[in-house]
C-alpha cells in the first residue's frame, strides 16, 4: 500500500477493482464502511461479479474479466479529454513536461512500441527514454506543447480508449461507464481523495503488472498520490506476505528489494555500473544513490567479518541468476525433471501452481519432496489416490515425501508485515502440538547440518555456505528478537557524528534508529535496509500498541512500525502545493512551516529541504516526479496497452494480430495447451470467498460448515442456454483439464456484450482440494492457464477459457 | 444448554402466575444490526458457533450461499442471501440479513410456553431459553412470530440465540457483535441503538435509499433484535423478514380464555405429578445417559 488500513478512512471516493476486499480481507474492509459512515465516502466497485463488497456498494460496473488495463485507459482518456485533472499536481510532480528520445513510438496497428523484433518477440529498448540536453539533465517543455512531451504522447496513447471502446472491449455498459468515470473525476481537485483497492484480480493477468501502474497513472492525473484517502493499494493476501516479499523472498531481489545478482554482474563493481542512479533533473535527490550503502550493510549482515572491503563483503557468494526463478520457471524444471528435491515451506503448490496435471507428472519425477507446515498439505498427499479429486496411480509414483510439522502462527514469536507495511509484532499464545518445531528452528537445523557436511566432506561451491555469519546465542535456535534486531542492523565499529566528528553516533554494537545512517564502508550492518528503525536503542518498536491518533487523521504512528522510517502514507510531500502549503485545509497532511517539513507523519522529504529547492516529491525517482512513462522498466512498454488475456473469446479489437502480450513468457508445451473459444467458449476466473482462507481453512470444522464445497457459479442466462439448474452438477473443463462441481445460479454473474458478441463469465472458488473436512474437489488449477504476467510471471488465474456442461444424475446427492 | 443468568432479574416467567421478585428496573438493551454495512462474512456465525459450542455437521452446496442451510438447534444464527433487481435504481442489489430471534419485547414464545420457567424475558428485556425447564413441546415454534426456535431431535429441548446472555450478564457483549468485523452488528442500550440507527438511516437516504429506516415492529412491542434496512417498506425482501410480525391468534386465545381452563388442567396435572412422585419417586437420569445425549447432540440434530 502506499497509503495504510486506517488511512481508508480519509477517501472520499472508494474504488475497489481487481479485487474483492469485503470478502477476502474482510477486517481491512472495516475501513471502507467507516469511511462511508463517518465520510460519506462513496464506494465504487468494478469487477465481473456483483461480489460481496459491491453489495454494500454505492455503484457498481460490470467488466469482462483480464480487461481492466483498457478501463482504466478509458478512465485516463475521460480525465484528459474534459480536462478533469489536478493540473498543477500533475504539471509539477509528473514526468509529463519531459521529453522523450526521438525513435520512440507506439505502432497503432501493429500494437507494439518501436524496437519490437517479431521474429523473437522481443523488444530493443534503447528509444524508450527520455531526451537528455547537453546539461545531462532531461530536457522539459513546461507548455506541455512538444510533441515529443510524455503529456502529449500519453493523450495521444490514450485517446483511442474512447467510452465506445471501453465498451466494445470490456463489455461495461457506455452510461455505467460514465458515471464511474464521473465519480471518479469529483477527486480532481485536491479538495477530495479516492483511495484504489486492489488484490490478485489484478495481479493475476500476463499483464498484470501494467493495470497496476495504469491505476498510478489515474492517480497521478487525479492527484491522489500522497495524500490522505488516496494512493494505490495493494491487499496483500496473507497476513505476512508483505513481510515474505520485503525480506527477499521474491525470486529477483534481494531483502529490502535490492537487486538479485544476474550473471552478468560477476563483481560488485558490475553489478552497481548497471544502477547509475545520476539524478535526471537538476535538483532531484534521486535517493536511490545510497544503495550502496543498504547493500554493502546486507552483505555484513550476512557474512560478518567474512566480509571485507578487500573481497567486495563476500558479493561473490552470493547466487548469481542465469534467469529469474519465478514459480513459473521453477515447476516447468520440475516437470522437465531437472530439479531432483524441492522444498516447500508453507507452501502448497498443487493447489495453488496453474495445471494441476503438469504439476502432477513433475512431483512424480522428484526424488524427494518436503513439506515445512503446520498442516498436511495436498501437495504432500499429491501422490494418493483420491477418485475423481486426485486420480493417480501411487504404484507409478516413487518420490519420498517428508512432513517437517511446523507450529502455526500462534504458537510461537515473531512479526507480522501487515499490507500497511506495518511490522507488528506478535507473541506466542500457545504450544504447538506433537512434534511440531517452529519454522526457524527446522531451518536452523537443516543449514547447520548442510554446513557440518560440507565441513566433513567438503563439496562444490562451500563459500556461501561456509561464510556465512551465524553468531546467534544458541545457533540452532536463533530467536525472533535476535532475528529483527539483526534485520534492523548495528553499528560494527564506533561510528563518528558526520555533524560533529569529536562525537561519537553509535558505540560498536549499537543498533541503528535509521537507514539514512547506513554506510558503504563495512561500518554497519543490516539485513533489511527499509526495516532499519524497527529495533533500535529504544527496544522493539514493532512491539508498540499506542493507538493514540494525535493528529485526528487516522496515523497511529505509536502502534507498530511501518516501513520505510514509519512512514504511513509514502510520497506525502505531495499533500502540499509546490510552495508548501496544504492543497486544502481537508487533506492538510505534511506541509512546509517555513523552517522545516512536518505534520500528521514522517515526512518523505528531507525535512530541512525548503519548497524553492524544488526537489520534486519522488525522491526515489532520479527524475524527482512520478512517471507516466516508464521508460525501460516494464517489459511491454514504457505506456500501459490493452492486450487480451492468452486464452480470450475474442481478438484484440485494436491490434488483432498482436492480441496478447509480446512480452509475456510462455513454455513450449504451455503455449499448446492453450484453449480457443470454439471449443471453450466462456470466461472464467477464480477468486476467494469469505469464509476461507486459501487451502487452510478447508481442514477446519467451522469454515467448512460455513462453505462445504467446491461450487460453481453461472448467470440465469448461461444456465438456461445449457440447460443447467439450479445445484445440479456440472463439469467444467478447459483445455488442460476438467473440474466437476454444483451450480449455483446467479444475476450476480455477468455476461456481457463484447464486440457484438455476447460473452459468458463461469466463476469458481479457489479453496477446495482432497484433503480436510470440506468435500473433495479436484481444484480449479487443473483448468487454469500455465502463462505468468511479464514482468513478474504472477500466473494468469483470472482470466481463461473454459465449457461448460451439466451433468445428469441428481440435482442434489 | 442455555441456562437461567442469575445476574439479571426476571421480568417474564413462562407458566408461572406467582408474581416474579422484585426486580431492580434495568435499562434495556439491544442488538442492531445494520443490513446497509453487512458483507454477509459469516464471522457471527463463526462466533456464536464457537462461543456457544455448536457443530452443525458439514453439509453439502445446494446452489446458494446459505450454510447450513437453515437456523437448527446447532446453528442460532444465519447470513440468508437475496438478490433483488432494484427497478428504481436501476441496480441489483445482494440483500443479507443475518437471521436469528429477535428477543421480541411481547415474546410469542413465552406466551406460547406451558412449562414453567422453560422462557424467561430478564428485566433487560433479553428473552432466554432455560434448557433445564424445557419440555420439547414445540409452542414455542407455534408462538414465534420470526420462525426462531428449534427443536433439537436429539435431547428434545428448543434452542435459539440467548443473545449471549451469559456474556452480556459479566459486562460483555454478544459473540457475533464481537467478531463483526465493519459493525454492522452493534450492541448497547436500547436507546443508544435507536440513535446510532438514526444516524445511519440518514446517511441511507443521504444516498438515495429514500425508504431507509429502523425495523423495531410494534406488533411485538418493538424488539431487542433490530434492523438497519435500506427498504423498510419492503421488509419481506431480505428473505421474508416479516412485514408486520404479531403472535399468532391461537397463543393469544390460549393466554386469554383458556389460560385459566388450562391452569385448571395444570393443576390437576400437577397434582397427579405428585402423587405420582410420591409413588414412583424421581426419574434418575445416569451418567450413561448424559453421555448418549450429548453424543447426539455432537453428532448433529
Amino acid at each position: 500500500m502506499t497509503n495504510s488500513w486506517t488511512d481508508i478512512k480519509n477517501a472520499d471516493v472508494v474504488l475497489i477493482m481487481g479485487g474483492n476486499a469485503a470478502e477476502a480481507h474482510p477486517c481491512g474492509f472495516k475501513w471502507v464502511t467507516e469511511a462511508k459512515h463517518h465520510n460519506k465516502a462513496r464506494l465504487i466497485v468494478v469487477d465481473p461479479r456483483f461480489t460481496r463488497s459491491a453489495s454494500v456498494s454505492d455503484f457498481y460496473c460490470p467488466i469482462r474479466a483480464g480487461t481492466d488495463t483498457a478501463y482504466l485507459l478509458g478512465v485516463i482518456n475521460y480525465l484528459l479529454t474534459n480536462d478533469k485533472i489536478h493540473r498543477e499536481y500533475v504539471a509539477n510532480y509528473t514526468d509529463v513536461s519531459l521529453i522523450v528520445k526521438e525513435g520512440f513510438s507506439f505502432d497503432e496497428q501493429e500494437g507494439v512500441f518501436s524496437g519490437f523484433n517479431a521474429n523473437n518477440r522481443s523488444y530493443n529498448r534503447d528509444t524508450w527514454d527520455y531526451e537528455i540536453g547537453p546539461d545531462g539533465f532531461v530536457v522539459r517543455d513546461t507548455t506541455l506543447q512538444h510533441p515529443r512531451s510524455v503529456y502529449q504522447l500519453l493523450k495521444k496513447h490514450a485517446s483511442r480508449y474512447t467510452p465506445e471502446m471501453v465498451e466494445r472491449i470490456c463489455g461495461s455498459p457506455k452510461e455505467k461507464f460514465l458515471k464511474v468515470c464521473e465519480m471518479i473525476s469529483s477527486t480532481a481537485n485536491g479538495e477530495k481523495s479516492m483511495t484504489i483497492m486492489y488484490a490478485l484480480g489484478w495481479t493475476q493477468h500476463s499483464y498484470g503488472s501494467q493495470t497496476i501502474r495504469t491505476a498510478g497513472m489515474l492517480q497521478l492525473l487525479l492527484g491522489n498520490i500522497g495524500v490522505p484517502g488516496g494512493g494505490v493499494n495493494a491487499l496483500r493476501g496473507h497476513s505476512n506476505v508483505q513481510g515474505l516479499t520485503d525480506i527477499g523472498l521474491l525470486s529477483q531481489s534481494t531483502p529490502g528489494y535490492l537487486g538479485q545478482p544476474r550473471e552478468s554482474e560477476p563483481t560488485f563493481a558490475a553489478h552497481m555500473a548497471n544502477r547509475n542512479f545520476r539524478p535526471l533533473m537538476q535538483n532531484s535527490i534521486s535517493f536511490w544513490q545510497n544503495y550502496k550503502k543498504f547493500y554493502v550493510s546486507l552483505l555484513k549482515s550476512m557474512y560478518g567479518t567474512n566480509a571485507t572491503a578487500e573481497n567486495d563483503f563476500g558479493y561473490e557468494w552470493l547466487p548469481k541468476l542465469d534467469k529469474v526463478y519465478d514459480t513459473l520457471q521453477m515447476f516447468e524444471l520440475v516437470y522437465q525433471g531437472q530439479i531432483k528435491g524441492f522444498v516447500c515451506q508453507g507452501f502448497n503448490p498443487l493447489l495453488s501452481v496453474p495445471n494441476k496435471a503438469k504439476l502432477i507428472e513433475g512431483l512424480s519425477k522428484l526424488k524427494f519432496l518436503v513439506s515445512i507446515d503446520p498442516l498436511e498439505t495436498d501437495t504432500v498427499k499429491f501422490w494418493q489416490n483420491h477418485g475423481e479429486a486426485n486420480p493417480v496411480d501411487p504404484s507409478k509414483i516413487q518420490t519420498e515425501v517428508f512432513m517437517l510439522p511446523a507450529t502455526c502462527f500462534a504458537e510461537d514469536e515473531g512479526s507480522f508485515t501487515n499490507s500497511s507495511r506495518t511490522i507488528n509484532w506478535r507473541w506466542k499464545a500457545a504450544e504447538g502440538p506433537g512434534e511440531s518445531r517452529n519454522d526457524i528452528s527446522i531451518v536452523a537445523e537443516l543449514f547447520l547440518r548442510i554446513r557440518d557436511l560440507y565441513q566433513k566432506e567438503g563439496g562444490k561451491a562451500p563459500d556461501p555456505i561456509m561464510k556465512v555469519d551465524w553468531s546467534y546465542k544458541d545457533p540452532k535456535l536463533p530467536t525472533a528478537d535476535e532475528l529483527m534486531r539483526e534485520i534492523n542492523g548495528k553499528a560494527l565499529v564506533d561510528i563518528p557524528d558526520p555533524a560533529d566528528a569529536t562525537k561519537t553516533l553509535y558505540k560498536a554494537g549499537q543498533q541503528i534508529a535509521s537507514f539514512a545512517q547506513l554506510r558503504d564502508d563495512g561500518s554497519t550492518s543490516s539485513a533489511c535496509w527499509i526495516y532499519t528503525g524497527a529495533y533500535t536503542e529504544r527496544g522493539n518498536m514493532t512491539a508498540r500498541r499506542d493507538n493514540s491518533d494525535p493528529s485526528g487523521k487516522y496515523v497511529y504512528g505509536n502502534w507498530g512500525f511501518a516501513w520505510p522510517a514509519n512512514r504511513r502514507i509514502v510520497y506525502n510531500r505531495a499533500s502540499a502545493d509546490p510552495s508548501g502549503k496544504a492543497w486544502s485545509e481537508r487533506k492538510s497532511y505534511i506541509t512546509w512551516n517555513g523552517k522545516a517539513w512536518g505534520g500528521a507523519d514522517v515526512p518523505d522529504y528531507p525535512p530541512p529541504l525548503a519548497p524553492e529547492r524544488n526537489a520534486g516529491p519522488f525522491i526515489m525517482n532520479a527524475e524527482g516526479v512520478a512517471r507516466f512513462f516508464a521508460r525501460k522498466m516494464m517489459n511491454e512498454g514504457p505506456f500501459p496497452e490493452h492486450y487480451e488475456p492468452f486464452e480470450s473469446p475474442v481478438a484484440n479489437v485494436l491490434h488483432p494480430k498482436m492480441s496478447t502480450n509480446p512480452a509475456a513468457r510462455v513454455f513450449k508445451a504451455d503455449g499448446a495447451a492453450f484453449g480457443t473459444s470454439k471449443d471453450f467458449p466462456y470466461v472464467a476466473t477464480t477468486y476467494r470467498l469469505t469464509e476461507h482462507f486459501h487451502w487452510w481453512t478447508k481442514t477446519s470444522k467451522l469454515n467448512a460448515i460455513t462453505q462445504p464445497e467446491f461450487f460453481v457459479e453461472i448467470s440465469p442466462e448461461l444456465a438456461k442456454e445449457k440447460n443447467i439448474t439450479n445445484g445440479q452438477w456440472v463439469r467444467v473443463s478447459s483445455n488442460r483439464g476438467s473440474a466437476k462441481g454444483k451450480v449455483v445460479i446467479s444475476k450476480r454473474i455477468s455476461s456481457l456484450m463484447i464486440d457484438g458478441k455476447k460473452v459468458h463469465h463461469v466463476g469458481m472458488p479457489i479453496h477446495y482440494g482432497f484433503i480436510g473436512e470440506t468435500k473433495k474437489a479436484v481444484g480449479v488449477n487443473s483448468l487454469t492457464p500455465f502463462v505468468g504476467d511479464a514482468n513478474t510471471n504472477t500466473p494468469e488465474y483470472k482470466a481463461f477459457l473454459v465449457n461448460i456442461e451439466p451433468l445428469s444424475g441428481p440435482v442434489t446427492s | 444448554m442455555s441456562q437461567l443468568q442469575p445476574a439479571f432479574g426476571l421480568s417474564k416467567r413462562s407458566a408461572t402466575t406467582a408474581a416474579l421478585p422484585a426486580a431492580k428496573p434495568a435499562v434495556q438493551v439491544a442488538k442492531l444490526i445494520d443490513v446497509s454495512k453487512c458483507i454477509g462474512c459469516k464471522a457471527c456465525q463463526v462466533a456464536c458457533m464457537e462461543w456457544n459450542d455448536l457443530r452443525q455437521d458439514i453439509e453439502e452446496n445446494v446452489g446458494v450461499y446459505e450454510n447450513p442451510h437453515d437456523l437448527s438447534p446447532n446453528a442460532w444464527t444465519l447470513m440468508r442471501f437475496t438478490e433483488w433487481e432494484n427497478p428504481e435504481r436501476g441496480q441489483l442489489e445482494w440483500l443479507i440479513r443475518k437471521d436469528g430471534c429477535m428477543h421480541c419485547q411481547d415474546p410469542g414464545c413465552l406466551k406460547a410456553c406451558p412449562a414453567p420457567g422453560a422462557i424467561v424475558q430478564y428485566s433487560n428485556g433479553i428473552v432466554d431459553f432455560i434448557s433445564a425447564n424445557c419440555i420439547g413441546c414445540g409452542y414455542c415454534v407455534k408462538g414465534c412470530p420470526f420462525n426462531s426456535p428449534r427443536i433439537s431431535t436429539a435431547d428434545n429441548k428448543a434452542y435459539k440465540c440467548t443473545l449471549c446472555s451469559d456474556r452480556v450478564a459479566v459486562g460483555q457483549g454478544p459473540a457475533c457483535a464481537k467478531a463483526c468485523p465493519t459493525k454492522a452488528i452493534t450492541f448497547g442500550t436500547k436507546d443508544d441503538m435507536k440513535k446510532l440507527a438514526a444516524e445511519r438511516v440518514e446517511d441511507l437516504k443521504e444516498r438515495g435509499y429514500s425508504k431507509a429506516g429502523l425495523y423495531d415492529p410494534p406488533g411485538v412491542q418493538g424488539t431487542h433484535v433490530m434492523y438497519v434496512l435500506h427498504h423498510l417498506d419492503k421488509p419481506a425482501l431480505y428473505a421474508g423478514l416479516a412485514e408486520n410480525p404479531r403472535i399468532s391468534p391461537l397463543v393469544e386465545v390460549w393466554k386469554g380464555a383458556g389460560k385459566y381452563a388450562g391452569l385448571a388442567l395444570l393443576g390437576i396435572t400437577a397434582a397427579f405429578g405428585v402423587v405420582h412422585h410420591l409413588l414412583a419417586g424421581a426419574n434418575r437420569v445416569t451418567e450413561e445417559d448424559e453421555e448418549n445425549a450429548e453424543k447426539l447432540r455432537g453428532g448433529g440434530a
